[in-house]
């Protein structure tokens, strides 16, 4: 599936759309960290919980929990929420 | 003394300032990380040249960047500061920022600690690649529920900070929480007692219980390992191992100036010298410096009493804040004393503090200084 990558992850990535897999988000955030090392857990704590200015959509719906299924033509992005300073 | 690095570690990305042992020219490398939150930038005497960055941004979680040629290439580490998974139901804890790093002993190379926000203490054995958590600390019972949440500590989070290995002894720890108290161990971190005799907190609140204490930062004296001083939210103490009682030496500052602030710095070869940098801790605790006239204050006398130092520094005007990290020394044989400003400032004072000037303005707040020797 196609998951488009927020700015602040691309310097893992080096792209602002990449093609992975999983079932899960579970899954596909394993198979994203595996393939760059270390960015999951710049977007998810250690207690599965989405970084608090980081968010996640499906098929442009938010998703908080890393169990919510994914089929092959689902649409995920990981972007950073609109706040900062 | 060969050649110096200044590591500076602020809000938006860290620099790398370049000198020899003159002090009178610094070259500028930066910025690394450019918009990343850098709280602190220490390199590995052991071996000159493993450098750690505890970083972090506004979106993303926290991490540890490792350089080993200086900041020319970095890495990230495989697996950084984090809890383990609590079980299901239960709600864990989440490192949300790396705050504090220190090299372990000098018989125990690749051994770093990290002071991490909300409170808690890591340990790599493999220079910063890997951490684990100190489960005698962070898992201790004695801590559990009385180490604060999000409401305590600093603005942005309590903080495990002064994390200092004793030179003579690689289990021998101390470390400093704000809020929580100074604590010490004897086992590599297995097992720890509070250090709080003697100082004070805030009035209304029980001195003897730890959670209630606020010390900002500990310095332990490289010439002799059994005294330590500390700059407090309550004032500026200083303890003499084997007593477990704190002095408050900064009961001799000038009552116009007080004694609060964040860092404090000690001398490299005497032990009867330490800088201060006070501030303004009235009423609503500006946390600036006194009258808007920045000074380090400098003792020779281990805290019997204190001379201002504010030559070549603003003489007015100059709301400053520099915070617990951002104050450093080098170890030539003229002392340098670096501060560092939550305005972008670096100063320096390449005579022990008798006259300061100015390295670089604009930066971003810087959050910490080190002064590291260099080839």
């Amino acid at each position: 599936m196609q998951v488009l990558i927020a700015s602040v992850l691309q310097s893992y990535t080096g792209a602002s759309q990449v093609e992975a897999s999983g079932a899960s988000l579970a899954e596909l955030f394993d198979h994203l960290d595996a393939r760059y090392p270390g960015l999951r857990f710049r977007v998810i704590d250690e207690q599965d919980r989405f970084r608090r200015h980081m968010r996640c959509f499906v098929n442009g719906v938010q998703k908080h929990d890393l169990r919510t299924p994914l089929s092959p033509q689902d649409e995920v992005a990981i972007i950073q929420a609109l706040s900062g300073g | 003394m060969g050649n110096l690095a200044l590591l500076v570690a602020t809000r938006k990305g860290a620099w790398i300032y370049h000198s020899d042992a003159a002090r009178r020219e610094w070259r500028t490398d930066g910025p690394h990380f450019l918009g990343h939150i850098i709280h602190h930038l220490v390199l590995d005497p052991r071996d000159g040249r493993t450098l750690l960055a505890a970083a972090k941004t506004g979106h993303l979680g926290p991490t540890i960047f490792r350089s080993t040629d200086m900041g020319k290439s970095w890495r990230e580490a495989s697996r950084p500061p984090a809890f383990a998974k609590a079980p299901e139901g239960e709600q864990g804890r989440a490192v949300d920022h790396t705050f504090w790093l220190t090299p372990g002993h000098a018989g125990e190379p690749g051994v770093w600690y990290a002071g991490t926000s909300p409170q808690a203490l890591f340990r790599s054995e493999d220079g910063g690649q890997t951490w684990e958590g100190v489960a005698g600390f962070n898992d201790n019972p004695a801590f559990q529920g009385r180490l604060g949440g999000g409401q305590d500590g600093t603005p942005d989070g309590p903080k495990l900070h002064s994390v200092i290995v004793d030179p003579r002894d690689a289990g021998h720890l101390y470390l400093g929480m704000s809020g929580g108290g100074v604590h010490e161990s004897r086992d590599r971190g297995q097992s720890w007692a509070p250090l709080i005799e003697g100082m004070e907190v805030v009035g209304g609140f029980d001195a003897s219980q730890w959670a209630f204490h606020d010390p900002h930062c500990l310095a332990l004296c490289p010439s002799n390992p059994d005294r330590i001083y500390q700059q407090n939210h309550c004032g500026i103490y200083r303890i003499d191992r084997p007593s477990n009682q704190w002095h408050r030496i900064g009961r001799a500052m000038p009552a116009e100036i007080g004694d609060i602030g964040f860092p404090i710095v000690v001398h490299p070869r005497d032990d009867q010298t330490a800088w201060a940098f006070p501030m303004d801790g009235g009423d609503v605790w500006p946390r600036t410096s006194p009258g808007g006239r920045p000074a380090a204050y400098v003792t020779r006398d281990g805290g019997e009493s204190w001379l201002r130092q504010d030559a070549g520094l603003p003489q007015e005007a100059a709301w400053w804040t520099v915070y617990r990290q951002a104050m450093a020394n080098d170890a030539c044989a003229s002392v340098g004393v670096y501060v560092g400003t939550a305005s972008g400032s670096l100063w320096m004072s390449a005579d022990e503090g008798a006259n300061w000037a100015m390295i670089a303005q604009h930066l971003p707040p810087v959050y910490a200084l080190e002064v590291a020797a260099v080839g």
